[in-house]
């Protein structure tokens, strides 16, 4: 059988002039041109391929690395004694202690899943799964950060349900607690959901591996699924560019995957990392075979020679080209010394997983590849990792900036009466983005691995990572709390505030369950960087969330850019997902949301201001987005965080709930819900009932404090200067919520409103 | 001597974990098994734990039965050695013939993970000779394919002979004819399960602790025999 004919090097090198198809590819022409002056020729079509995926907005982050760079330069003084890989790995590695380090790291999975809901959610959870497993660790929950069009939109209903059943299938099948995440609605993402999945994973602190191809010599082993033609020019074509006017023809372009393999490949790799088999590792995800060579390549000593007809392939007629491209899941590249290499493969045959090997660290400074020996690829490796594209795309704030934010609000009719209020409790109780998410979360596994302390609704998703009653070592269990928020109306009002009000919150809600904040991992979406007013968004969002984590001394461990989430010319809200790591020393000190404990005082922590820009309460009752989100006060931020840990600690306090969108009432509401107690609340004097029952100011909290410890707990934030307002006391025979002079709500009722949305919506 | 109780892991296999954590806390000793290994290690007892094993590929369980480990474990079981199926143990025992019936998906078409109300109905067996007939428990569930289902005359006759070990209460979250939401074979060594009693051993990272005399069970029953 004769085989089709490939662009050899030498084929290139004699045929200058021949057209090739880089605008198809996504390239331009003077990056195609850039291309040929590093080559000094014209690319192969398989180094074609290659640049174009690696030189894509996805891998080579060519819009934004400029803005990125602030997370370096911003470093918080907390970073060096926790930070032990930082940006630019695979995901970043905090020190937790007790031997101990965990790696966590958010990314997008936007595009692939509004095409093929099931299988791009799916393959966004498999992915962030390998980045961390890459790192030595062992992955231990995740959480997901989804956004979706409104959710009676006929659209909706095709892409949640199988969005969600994706992030199930594939999670529920490695084996991995769903911990938390967050669920909302707007028009925005109707043609453009956001589905941002992110991973905890734990290691030995001296067990790191990292992706470089070190010591000549070595054996290249790509192990795991064969390479299918699923996800053929994903990462360039799919991502990068809006699939609005050819998304027939772009269909077959999104991964599929097999997560049963994914669960044999982490065992296997968690069996070789333990027995030290590698050199480095590198998983395949984004540019596929592409990305894996040139980056273990670029950052070890400097070259590698591969057989790419030695990889083991699902369809035998892809050619190399499709080969380099394809983002098949499930695939992993080691670097293995000679002596080891026996091993591993002794490793891979126990857990059935196919392993080959395929190529050779060399000391050339080239990635060569050869198919069936003639040679296609020919290139300085970090041309294609580290050395792509630059731009300093043009910034303007959007013209309608000023006008959005001078439309205040303020003349919006607000209830007044009890009845009134009473009436938009409901309303806002029942909305979409505030309603009972069980429906979706009780399609998640949270129980899996046997160390989930705290899983959603709660704040912060929680993981015990040590066990005494196993090992018998240690005075308490150490464990890690996460927790992922954004709010795209905050961001659209003031992508700077916006930011830091996800940052906030998100470090709110780990404080909040008695873990100290570490670390930040972040998922950037936002529109197209060629429209100059969605880059001034990326960059003041970008520029607050480096400022906020200085604040807030929590250094930027990695993360992710999405841009062209837009529908033709109109982009999504700009959307900042901020996840934040924390730790507890002693995870039975947990605080829950569940407001329990009979006659417990009711406090609010913060202050509340006459806040509504952006808020829930606009949303719904008006459909309206004007004015200024609510203050940033990020010291007030860090005092509150520390009350809440210390309350923690000592034991002060029974529960504690964060308030963020639709403010105190909804806080109470899911605390009583989900504590089954009710509550009699009194306005605080000189405040509005609408107000104090509404207002989204950040910086909040509510605790349910025992009458034993509650001079011990309002000493402590009185010494430390928090406001401490008692609104209220816990009653378990009253099953309600009562506004003392405003109105009643029965528990039933409001459960009824609450838990029906979803089902109603979506079956 | 402690009493060993081992536990497979096939590929796939998940709750392998918890399992051997729940022996442990029960006070017995727990025994990692592999599945290719036709080899038991000296147990006296055996969990088949929750997961997905081989990917649920084929039908669940339907592979990991074959595997060399099952040969061992179903000759046991017919001399009477106690083997608990959970989920997809469950499931594997149902493709093994240890257990009459199947378990195929939720009536709601989703996975669905919750914490379940069930009421013991046979506090005779092997595995669940520390709780009292008619006590109410919650463990968690989590499965996609849990509604057990059997013709008439095999119902019928798992009723006469007490031989439905849990069924649910508060709502059947699968659709599981009669409600059963566990079962034994005739001699009451052989128990499969849907819901997880594996993860509710600790209230710090369950519902509680009610799980936990499944696993205490076995012990009580081992000891008492030897």
């Amino acid at each position: 059988m004769s085989r089709p004919a490939v662009d050899t090097v030498e084929v290139a090198a004699t045929s200058p002039s021949q057209s090739q198809p880089f605008k198809e590819l996504g390239l331009n022409a003077e990056e195609y041109q850039r291309i040929k002056d590093i080559l000094d020729r014209r690319p192969t079509s398989s180094e074609l391929a290659m640049y174009s995926v690696m030189w894509s907005e996805h891998c080579s982050y060519k819009s934004s690395k400029v803005h990125l760079r602030q997370f370096g330069d911003k470093v918080p003084a907390e970073a060096k004694d926790i930070l032990l890989v930082g940006m630019g790995e695979n995901a970043g590695v905090v020190d937790v202690g007790h031997g101990l380090a965990v790696t966590f790291k958010i990314e997008s999975h936007n595009h692939p899943s509004y095409v093929e809901p099931y299988q791009g959610a799916a393959t966004g959870v498999g992915g962030i799964v390998r980045d961390i497993l890459t790192m030595g660790a062992r992955p231990v929950a995740v959480q997901d950060a989804l956004r979706f069009g409104p959710a009676n939109a006929p659209d909706t209903a095709r892409v949640l349900p199988g969005v969600v059943a994706g992030i199930g299938g594939y999670g529920n099948c490695l084996g991995l607690p769903n911990v938390g995440g967050e669920i909302s609605f707007d028009p925005s993402y109707l043609g453009n959901p956001l589905v941002n999945a992110l991973c905890v994973g734990v290691l030995p602190a001296d067990g790191i591996k990292l992706a470089k191809a070190d010591g000549p010599g070595s054996h290249v082993v790509l192990f795991g699924a064969r390479t299918g033609g699923d996800g053929i020019g994903g990462a360039s074509v799919l991502a990068s560019a809006s699939f609005e006017a050819k998304g027939e023809k772009k269909r077959p372009a999104v991964q599929v995957g097999d997560p049963f393999a994914e669960k044999v490949l982490i065992e296997c790799c968690l069996e070789i990392f333990a027995a030290d088999l590698v050199t480095g590792i590198q998983d395949l995800g984004a540019a596929g075979l592409s990305c894996a060579t040139t980056e273990l390549a670029a950052a070890g000593t400097g070259g590698m020679d591969v057989d790419l007809d030695l990889a083991p392939l699902r369809d035998e007629t892809l050619t190399p080209e499709e080969i380099l491209m394809s983002e098949s899941q499930e695939r992993m590249m080691a670097v293995v010394t000679p002596e080891n290499l026996e091993k591993f493969l002794e490793v891979c045959a126990m857990w059935e997983v196919t392993a080959t090997v395929i190529g050779t660290v060399t000391d050339t400074g080239r990635l060569v590849m050869r198919w069936h020996g003639e040679t296609i690829v020919d290139v300085p490796p970090r041309t294609l990792a580290h050395e792509g594209p630059v731009y300093e795309r043009p910034v303007r704030r959007p013209y309608d900036q000023d006008a959005l934010n001078g439309e205040h609000g303020n003349g919006l009719p607000r209830p007044k009466s009890g009845e009134q209020l009473r009436a938009t409790a409901l309303k806002l109780i029942s909305s979409a983005n505030l309603a009972d998410k069980s429906w979706v979360t009780d399609q998640y596994d949270r129980y899996v691995l046997g160390n989930t302390v705290l899983a959603q609704p709660e704040d912060s998703g929680m993981i015990r990572l040590t066990d005494r009653a196993l090992d018998g070592s240690g005075e308490a269990d150490l464990g890690v709390a996460v927790s992922v928020d954004g709010n795209g109306r905050y961001t659209r009002l003031d992508p700077y505030a916006g930011a830091q009000l996800a940052l906030a919150e998100a470090y709110r809600n780990v404080a909040t369950t008695g873990a100290r904040p570490l670390a930040v991992t972040n998922c950037l979406n936002f529109g197209s960087p060629e429209d100059p007013a969605v880059m001034w968004q990326f960059a003041e969002a970008v520029r607050g969330l480096a400022d906020g984590c200085q604040q807030l001394g929590v250094p930027v461990t990695g993360g992710n850019v999405s841009f062209y989430n837009q529908t033709g010319s109109t982009p999504i809200l700009p959307t900042p997902v901020i996840g934040v790591l924390g730790v507890i020393d002693d995870v039975s000190r947990r605080t829950p949301m569940a407001l329990r404990g009979d006659g417990a005082q009711l406090y609010l922590l913060g202050d509340t201001r006459d806040e509504f820009g952006g808020s829930e309460w606009a949303n719904v009752v008006h459909g309206f987005l004007g004015g200024r989100p609510p203050k940033v006060d990020l010291t007030r931020e860090k005092l509150l965080a520390d009350v809440l840990i210390n309350a923690s600690r000592d034991g002060l306090i029974d529960a504690a709930h964060d308030l963020s969108d639709g403010g105190l009432f909804v806080a109470v509401a899911e605390g009583c819900l989900r504590g089954e107690v009710g509550v009699r609340l009194v306005v605080p004097e000189g405040l509005d009932p609408f107000v104090f029952l509404f207002s989204e100011s950040a910086g909040r909290a509510i605790v349910a404090v025992p009458r034993t410890e509650e001079v011990r707990f309002t000493d402590m934030c009185t010494a430390r200067g928090l406001p401490a307002t008692r609104i209220g006391v816990l009653d378990i025979l009253e099953s309600a919520i009562e506004v003392q002079g405003q109105f009643r709500l029965p528990l039933s009722e409001l459960r009824t409103a609450w838990a029906a949305t979803l089902p109603d919506l979506f079956g | 001597m402690a009493v060993r109780v081992g536990v497979v892991t096939f590929p796939g296999s998940l709750d392998d974990r918890d399992a051997l954590r729940a022996v442990r806390l029960a006070g017995a000793e727990p025994v990692p098994l592999w599945h290719g290994e036709k080899w038991l290690s000296d147990v006296q007892a055996v969990v088949l734990p929750g997961g997905f094993s081989y990917g649920d590929y084929l039908r669940c369980g339907a592979i990991a039965r074959f595997s060399p480990a099952m040969d061992s474990i179903v000759d046991g079981a017919r001399q009477g050695m106690p083997v608990l199926g959970i989920c997809n143990g469950f499931q594997v025992l149902c493709e093994a013939h240890l257990l009459p019936g199947a378990l195929i998906r939720n009536r709601s078409q989703k996975f669905i993970c919750r914490d379940q109300a069930v009421r013991i109905e046979n506090a005779g067996t092997a595995w669940t000779a520390d709780y009292e007939d008619g006590q109410q428990l919650v463990i968690p569930l989590k499965n996609a394919e849990g509604c057990y289902v059997a013709d008439e005359r095999t119902l019928d006759e798992l009723e006469g002979s007490g031989r439905v070990v849990a069924r649910y209460l508060d709502g059947n979250p699968n659709g599981s004819l009669r409600d059963i939401a566990g079962i034994c074979n005739a001699e009451g060594n052989v128990v499969g399960l849907m819901p997880h009693p594996e993860h509710a051993t600790d209230p710090l990272v369950g519902p509680g602790t009610d799980g936990l005399p499944f696993f205490s069970s076995v012990l009580r029953a081992l000891v008492g025999a030897a």
